[in-house]
């Protein structure tokens, strides 16, 4: 609820700068949601962020906050993580973020399975750049650098931080807001590398440029092609071809990498003595 | 009856809250911002407050 969330919430900097209809906001709502309902220690919670138009959220939210280069807030988060497991480090990064410029820090944090929470908010588009198409953005959709439509291939992305070995991995959209809190709370819980989908709306770069209608009628868009993934297992393939699937897609057991240091760390202090 | 808090500042008229109540209770004013228009219809379902991009509604005060 809302006025549980709002001590988390820099009140001063707001309104936040995000345009109307943006779903970052309640990607960022979810988020603190989720943190507010585990419980963890709000002075041991570091949020780091990149660049784009998701990873202005540090600026709103009320924990130590880092606002880093472009496609780098995972590599700064390692750092930060390595030199302090005890804390409790979010990434917030966004589609381009994320997957194109920092593509490259994502597979290798996930193969290094280092428990850092990632949210990545998933709109399709370079947004604050003026809507050039992401690895992201699907097929066939318009983009200002995709005037005849984009003909390249999306990433799936869970898919592809599942391969690099990710221990958590989930995926909510803006409109499913319960399933969205409930996967970044599931991403808390894991120790390890976890990583959550969050699908959000921008109805000015994206929706306007492929037509699909006001914020309500994007959420509306979002309802009607998302599919709960438990249901999707008894659905036929052709009711789930093309669909978003939601919900928990990957979960498993594997060393954590602070906790493997701090082992190598004790094993060879024992030795000097 | 529901406790409705608006916060006219923070909101940017985007439409989410008066295009998902699923009672009509929330509705526009002339610049398109969010005013409540039928809060006894009201059912608490806080899908308003939930997707609101802009932390403007708080339901139950």
């Amino acid at each position: 609820m809302l006025k549980d969330i709002e001590k988390l919430l820099r009140q001063d900097k707001m309104p936040h700068i995000w345009c109307p209809g943006c779903g970052n906001g309640i990607v960022m709502k979810a988020m603190l949601e989720a943190i507010n309902s585990t419980g963890i220690d709000t002075k041991k919670t570091v949020v780091v962020s990149g660049i784009g138009c998701s990873s202005r959220a540090t600026g709103y939210m009320n924990f130590d906050t880092l606002h880093t280069t472009h496609g780098r807030a995972l590599a700064f988060a390692t750092g930060v993580k390595l030199a302090k497991p005890e804390l409790n480090v979010f990434v917030v990064t966004g589609d381009g973020d994320g997957s194109a410029i920092g593509g490259n820090h994502l597979i290798h944090a996930a193969r290094r399975n280092i428990d850092i929470n990632v949210v990545m908010f998933n709109n399709n588009i370079y947004g604050m750049t003026g809507g050039q198409y992401s690895p992201l953005t699907p097929h066939g959709k318009f983009a200002t650098t995709a005037p005849y439509g984009n003909f390249d291939r999306a990433f799936n992305i869970c898919d592809l931080v599942k391969g690099a070995g990710a221990t958590f991995i989930g995926r909510g959209t803006v409109f499913h807001t319960k399933v969205l809190t409930e996967m970044i709370k599931g991403a808390i819980e894991n120790k390890g590398f976890s990583f959550v989908e969050a699908v959000s709306i921008c109805p000015i770069s994206y929706g306007r440029r492929n037509k699909m209608g006001t914020a309500p009628q994007m959420m509306e868009w979002l309802k009607e092609n998302s599919v709960p993934v438990k249901a999707a297992s008894k659905l036929p393939p052709e009711k789930v071809a093309g669909k978003i699937l939601v919900g928990e897609l990957y979960k498993e057991e594997a060393p954590e990498f602070t906790q493997k240091y701090d082992e190598l760390i004790a094993r060879f202090q024992k030795g000097a003595e | 009856m529901a406790k409705i808090v608006i916060n006219q500042k923070w909101c940017k008229a985007c439409g989410i809250c008066y295009g998902l109540c699923p009672k009509g209770v929330l509705d526009k004013d002339d610049t398109g911002k969010v005013v409540v228009k039928n809060p006894d219809a009201c059912i608490m379902c806080r899908i308003c407050e939930e997707h609101c991009p802009d932390y403007c509604i708080k339901i139950g005060g």
